[in-house]
């Protein structure tokens, strides 16, 4: 994996009552802790994303039970809580020309992150370790908890 | 009312008469003038001589559908193009259209097919007729409109689309009888009440078909429009629709013998079965020129009875459709089979041909719904690049089968299977 970035696991959640909960349960059984997870809703189906302690065996478990998953590489900038951060970023990146495909947050007690899928990674990582933002590792992941 | 009495009103024997001499003069019409038929007939070693009359008509081999994809798109015809005025289609299973050719005699036969229907119905030159089936390559709209036409009612070519419009018209003119698919005239029903029309409207008769109803349904468009409905029946392959209809008693559809002979098979040895028994049901056509068919499988299960019926009319008479003998549905009209969806799907890529069809009845409308797994490759963690992939095989189906569906993308192996074999079509439509 690429300098800069994380692996995402990306769930297929058909619309219908308890699917969440399958998967939720699926992770547990396994002993994968989520970090973060967002949830992005069509009427018809919805994708969940999710930072987690293990995401190529979240990816294999979740296969073998019948559900579409993969992982993706997004980056994690760390973020300082102080106003303005948020405004930073966006600028940074629109001044380099990279759009954001989604995002969502993370949060523990010691720091918060905002997890990106650009659509330039290499660049976005470029432009943000240049602009002083700091970027999560996998390892660095961990250390949060 | 009768509209040819002559006709619709023969004796058996005459009729056996006319129908053995028509026989006759089709077979020797295609024997000469269609080298399908001609190689078909050599290959039994039949010649048109061995034909002499209906009790003969069980050597002739049958024709299949597949026989007139095979012959796309002109090789059935028996006329020199020059003498086809009228050329209609239907989409098939492997994208090929089956195509029709009509003479200027044909059109005029199948006027007075649909005439004889209308005039069942209590319609006639004192009435006007709104037609909604869709117009075009369906032989729907047009072989109704020119029926209506032939008894000289007032038509109004209204086809599908704009139900607020249709009613509002149907009110304005005084409309008195409707032809279309039975789903839709619930629909229509429907937005009658909505719009408070109900006692304001003319309408007294309304001819449906198309596609399958029960009689419970046929009563409860008659309830709630208070009109008399009647069931069309007819093929694109034979003409379209027309070949028979329900009088006023209602206890089958009168088949229109001297223009299609029917004969009732039985579904695994293909010899005739008993009046009254249970069979597919063959279409030959005497009297069409352009492209008249010779024992056409129509794969639809009846059974026939020559009885007199209570409206004094002669013509035999078949029951209301039991089934099909293969997997075809028909939806919203339309025919549709599951391996044109099976097609679509590899046609489009990024799914397996894995695939469950739902069709359902809302609010008296056909719905189609198509469950397709999605291949482990083409998930995505994007939503843009999920929903390009579920356009792409919508429109995919769409193109084969001319008509909207729903696209469900699913994960990859969860369509039921039951032994091992996936349950291909769920139909939540009641026919009894
Ligand atoms: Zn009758």
């Amino acid at each position: 994996m690429a300098e800069g970035f994380v692996r995402q696991l990306t769930v297929f959640i058909e619309n219908r009552v308890g699917t969440l909960q399958e998967v939720a349960e699926v992770l547990k059984d396994n002993d994968i802790n989520i970090y973060s997870i967002s949830l992005a809703d069509t009427s018809e189906y919805g994708l969940l994303r999710m930072i987690v302690s293990d995401p190529d065996k979240g990816s294999r478990i979740l296969k073998e039970n019948s559900f579409s998953a993969k992982t993706t590489e997004v980056v994690a900038v760390k973020l300082e809580n102080k106003v303005g951060t948020l405004s930073s970023l966006f600028g940074t990146l629109a001044e380099a020309g990279i759009g954001i495909e989604y995002m969502y947050a993370m949060a523990t007690s010691r720091t918060g992150a905002m997890i990106l899928k650009t659509s330039d990674g290499s660049k976005a990582v470029e432009v943000l370790k240049n602009a002083g933002f700091g970027l999560l590792d996998e390892e660095g992941m961990f250390n949060l908890e | 009312m009768i509209w040819n009495e002559t006709k619709e009103c023969m004796s058996r024997d005459e009729m056996t008469a006319l129908q053995s001499a028509r026989l006759v003069k089709q077979v020797n019409h295609v024997y000469h003038n269609v080298e399908f038929y001609r190689k078909k007939m050599q290959e039994v070693g039949l010649e048109p001589g061995d034909i002499r009359g209906l009790e003969d008509i069980e050597k002739l081999p049958f024709t299949t559908k597949a026989d007139l994809r095979d012959n796309y798109p002109f090789g059935l015809f028996a006329v020199p193009k020059s003498e086809i005025v009228r050329i209609h289609a239907s989409s098939g299973t492997t994208g090929k259209a089956t195509v029709v050719g009509y003479t200027r005699r044909d059109l005029d036969t199948w006027s007075e097919s649909v005439a004889r229907c209308i005039t069942m119905a209590g319609l006639g030159r004192e009435d006007t007729i709104q037609v909604a089936y869709g117009y075009g390559l369906f032989t729907g709209g047009l072989g109704a409109h020119y029926g209506a036409e032939c008894v000289g009612a007032t038509v109004v070519p209204q086809s599908t689309g704009n139900t607020k419009k249709l009613v509002t018209m149907m009110n304005d003119f005084g409309v008195t009888g409707i032809m279309c698919t039975p789903s839709y005239l619930l629909h229509i029903a429907e937005v009658v009440k909505e719009m408070g029309l109900e006692d304001s409207i003319k309408l007294k008769a309304a001819i449906c078909g198309a596609e399958p109803w029960t009689e419970k349904m046929r009563l409860q468009i008659e309830e709630q429009l208070h009109i008399s409905a009647h069931d069309i029946y007819g093929l694109s392959e034979t003409m379209g629709p027309g070949v028979a209809c329900d009088c006023e008693y209602h206890k089958g559809l009168h088949i229109w013998e001297d223009y299609y002979l029917p004969e009732i098979v039985d579904k695994d040895t293909f010899r005739h079965v008993a009046d009254g028994e249970t069979g597919e049901l063959v279409l030959t056509n005497l009297q069409k020129e352009g492209m008249p068919l010779i024992r056409y499988r129509t794969k639809d299960l009846t059974s026939i009875t020559h009885e007199k019926c209570e409206c004094g009319r002669t013509a035999a008479r078949i029951s209301r459709f039991k089934g099909r003998t293969d997997d075809m549905l028909i939806i919203r009209g339309v025919n549709v089979f599951p391996s044109q969806i099976e097609t679509a799907l590899l046609e489009a890529g990024g799914v397996t041909p894995q695939y469950q069809i739902i069709v359902d009845r809302v609010n008296n409308l056909d719905t189609l719904e198509v469950l397709v797994e999605m291949e482990e490759s083409s998930f995505s963690d994007e939503v843009k690049e999920i929903e390009a992939l579920n356009k792409r095989v919508s429109h995919a189906i769409q193109q084969m089968i001319g008509l909207a569906v729903k696209v469900k993308l699913v994960a990859p192996k969860t369509i039921e299977r039951s032994m091992g074999k996936a349950v291909r079509v769920i139909d939540n439509r009641k026919f009894d």
